[in-house]
């Protein structure tokens, strides 16, 4: 099954009469979830939400997929990673 | 200052009561503090039932700058029921497509199209000077007594009442009526008077903004810009308004000194920078704002009723604060008249606050929204912010989450204590609490709209295929007439309810006359089917619409018993 694009947040079992309240309020409480954090421990947190969601998702085609949307559209300065991590 | 628009100036007249003895000028049943948008809506309201209105206003003349600019299709619904939709709709501009740009690329664009089939667009922006004017001169027509540069200085709340010390150019009087609205605005007076809070957030942000007048290439359509290259790390909106003006807010932060960006030599490069060096343009007004979400913790205060930004107030992202204001009118007018003529006990008027109370919170919550996505506040919800725009310039999913402002819906009470519980499911929204769905209708042969026909009284909606119904003038009559010897006073089940038959099948016009004659009700053919369809209805399902057009009960068939309950409940009888 490849990645949903289209908007899919919803509360199960409920109808909603606008179809945009229930991505703002996943996004209202992704917010409040870092409220009184500094930017290390955001960081942190979003690395964990990562992980956990992932796990989740579980396909990974699927992920492998979201990672490639995510990645920036210009090319990167960095040399790309590959290979054995040196001992 | 307006080369477009002739600000008017009110001719300030002498109270009566101004050098009264005591007790010479009657006491009021109703007076309203505020020509705005939201207290001239009231004070129609008001004459439509048949009240006598005072409006008291501390100033002369109608809205300065723009500043209320988009109404919404409910607010426009309620605007023609008070006699002024034609007028601004007439002069306003009808927009439906909105873009929303990040940096110098349009990340997706969105399209209000009314859903077909609906009598108003789902926004029409006209300056608010305009809404003003055109309910100025209809308040005139209605008799409302507006009092220019009469201003409220003292409130006594009494026990069945409140006495007002009011100032004016020739001195002080005093003034006495059973009941108050207070719609004075943002700062209220009032409700400073009153020592009266509010609970809620300041946003620590400044927006410059301006009515500009330009022949100006652009469509009528709304523009945002997030971090738009002429004006780096802030936003900026662009609206179409009446007469070629165009109303520009420009994000500034909350370290902007707004009386040096007033200034027409820092407004003019700025906006220059965005129009591009060869657009010619005049500016009209400029003003610095700040805003918060917040609101009374009640609305109702004994004979004291606080409605529009008096009671609540909202960021400007969305247009909900001038669309609420009216709706709150719309909501609490009908409610007043009635208890003032004794058909309903003053109780009722704790479903205003509990009603408009949750329509509040709504448009505080939405609004709240919007502020943070535009303006986020920290680092980690400025990534959040900035990943949810690049990612919308390609999929569907992320373009849903951009909030540049949720555009003013009515609310639907659902919860509300005046509704009666629906006995049986049913498709669509169309349920207690919810403002009815316009549709296309004809009536006696004229083409026209359901919402036309509908308002200022208690209604039932019938669903039917045509007049046949075995009986079904007796049915009528014993919904709409009260028995003999019954007044509505007393329980609430006597007060007025009259019929309004949808067919399905057009009727033939000799006989619906005599029929509508003979029974009092109205009969509508539905004729595209829109209005059956949008509310779940099949044949004999029965609606019940309060003097607001909202829906507080519904049935799967006509039960007098049942319709005089519900009206008795939605009266606040119990």
């Amino acid at each position: 099954m490849p990645l949903t694009l289209n908007p899919n947040f919803h509360e199960a079992g409920q109808r909603t009469l606008r179809d945009y309240a229930a991505g703002d309020h996943f996004y209202e409480d992704l917010i409040n979830a870092h409220r009184g954090l500094s930017d290390e421990e955001s960081l942190a947190l979003n690395a964990r939400l990562i992980l956990l969601l992932s796990n989740h998702i579980g396909d990974l085609a699927v992920l492998r997929e979201a990672l490639a949307l995510a990645r920036p559209a210009e090319p990167s300065t960095r040399k790309p990673v590959d290979g054995p991590v040196p001992a | 200052m307006h080369s477009t628009f002739t600000y008017p100036r009110f001719e300030y007249r002498r109270a009566p009561e101004m050098g009264a003895p005591p007790g010479a000028v009657p006491r009021h049943g109703l007076v309203i503090v505020g020509a705005g948008p939201v207290g001239m809506a009231a004070a129609l309201d008001a004459r439509q039932h048949g009240l006598p209105a005072v409006i008291l206003d501390d100033d002369d003349t109608v809205s300065v700058g723009s500043r209320g600019l988009c109404y919404a299709k409910r607010t426009l619904e309620i605007l023609d029921r008070l006699g002024v939709g034609d007028a601004v709709v007439d002069k306003g501009v009808i927009w439906n497509v909105g873009r929303t740009f990040f940096g110098e690329q349009e990340v997706f664009n969105f399209n209000l199209l009314p859903e077909p089939d609906h009598h108003r667009p789902g926004m029409v922006n006209l300056q608010q000077y305009y809404l003003e004017h055109y309910q100025v001169q209809a308040c005139e027509r209605a008799g409302v007594d507006i009092r220019w540069r009469h201003k409220v200085v003292g409130v006594q709340p009494q026990d069945q009442g409140v006495s007002l010390t009011v100032e004016t150019p020739e001195g002080h009087y005093t003034l006495e009526t059973d009941w108050l609205v207070v719609c004075d605005g943002a700062r209220s007076p009032i409700r400073r008077l009153m020592g009266l809070d509010m609970e809620g957030q300041v946003f620590k942000d400044r927006f410059l903004i301006a009515d500009v007048v330009m022949k100006a290439p652009f469509p009528a359509e709304r523009w945002f810009w997030f971090d738009p290259p002429f004006h780096r790390n802030q936003s900026v909106l662009l609206h179409r308004e009446a007469d070629d003006v165009w109303r520009i807010d420009f994000q500034l932060g909350w370290d902007a000194d707004p009386e040096e960006e007033k200034k027409p030599e820092k407004v003019s490069p700025r906006i220059q920078a965005m129009l591009g060096p060869d657009v010619r343009f005049e500016l009209e007004w400029v003003s610095v704002y700040t805003f918060q979400c917040r609101r009374m913790n009640r609305f109702d205060h004994g004979r004291v009723i606080f409605a529009g930004d008096a009671a609540h107030q909202v960021s400007p992202f969305g247009a909900r604060g001038a669309n609420s204001g009216i709706q709150d009118a719309d909501n609490l007018m009908w409610k007043l008249a009635y208890v003032i003529k004794g058909w309903a006990p003053p109780t009722l008027l704790h479903s205003y606050g509990i009603e408009r109370g949750e329509a509040a919170d709504e448009n505080i919550l939405n609004s709240t929204r919007s502020t943070d996505f535009i303006t986020p506040k920290s680092k980690t919800s400025r990534a959040f912010r900035d990943a949810a725009l690049q990612l919308a310039q390609h999929h569907a999913f992320a373009r849903k989450l951009v909030n540049s402002g949720r555009l003013s819906v009515p609310t639907h009470h659902a919860a509300s204590p005046l509704n009666t519980p629906p006995t049986e499911p049913f498709e669509g929204w169309m349920g207690p609490g919810a403002p009815l769905d316009d549709a296309p209708v004809v009536h006696a042969g004229q083409a026209g709209w359901l919402l036309q026909h509908l308002g200022g009284c208690f209604q039932l909606l019938l669903f039917l295929e045509d007049l046949g119904m075995t009986g079904l003038a007796d049915r009528i009559a014993a919904v709409q007439s009260p028995e003999p010897g019954r007044s509505p006073a007393r329980d609430g089940e006597q007060i007025p309810v009259q019929v309004v038959v949808l067919t399905a099948t057009p009727q033939d016009r000799g006989a619906l006359a005599p029929f509508e004659q003979a029974t009092g009700a109205i009969v509508l053919h539905d004729v595209k089917g829109v209005a059956a369809r949008r509310c779940g209805a099949r044949v004999g399902t029965a609606l019940l619409l309060r003097p607001d057009q909202h829906v507080c009960a519904r049935w799967p068939q006509m039960d007098a018993t049942r319709v005089r309950a519900a009206v008795a409940r939605a009266t606040g009888h119990g």
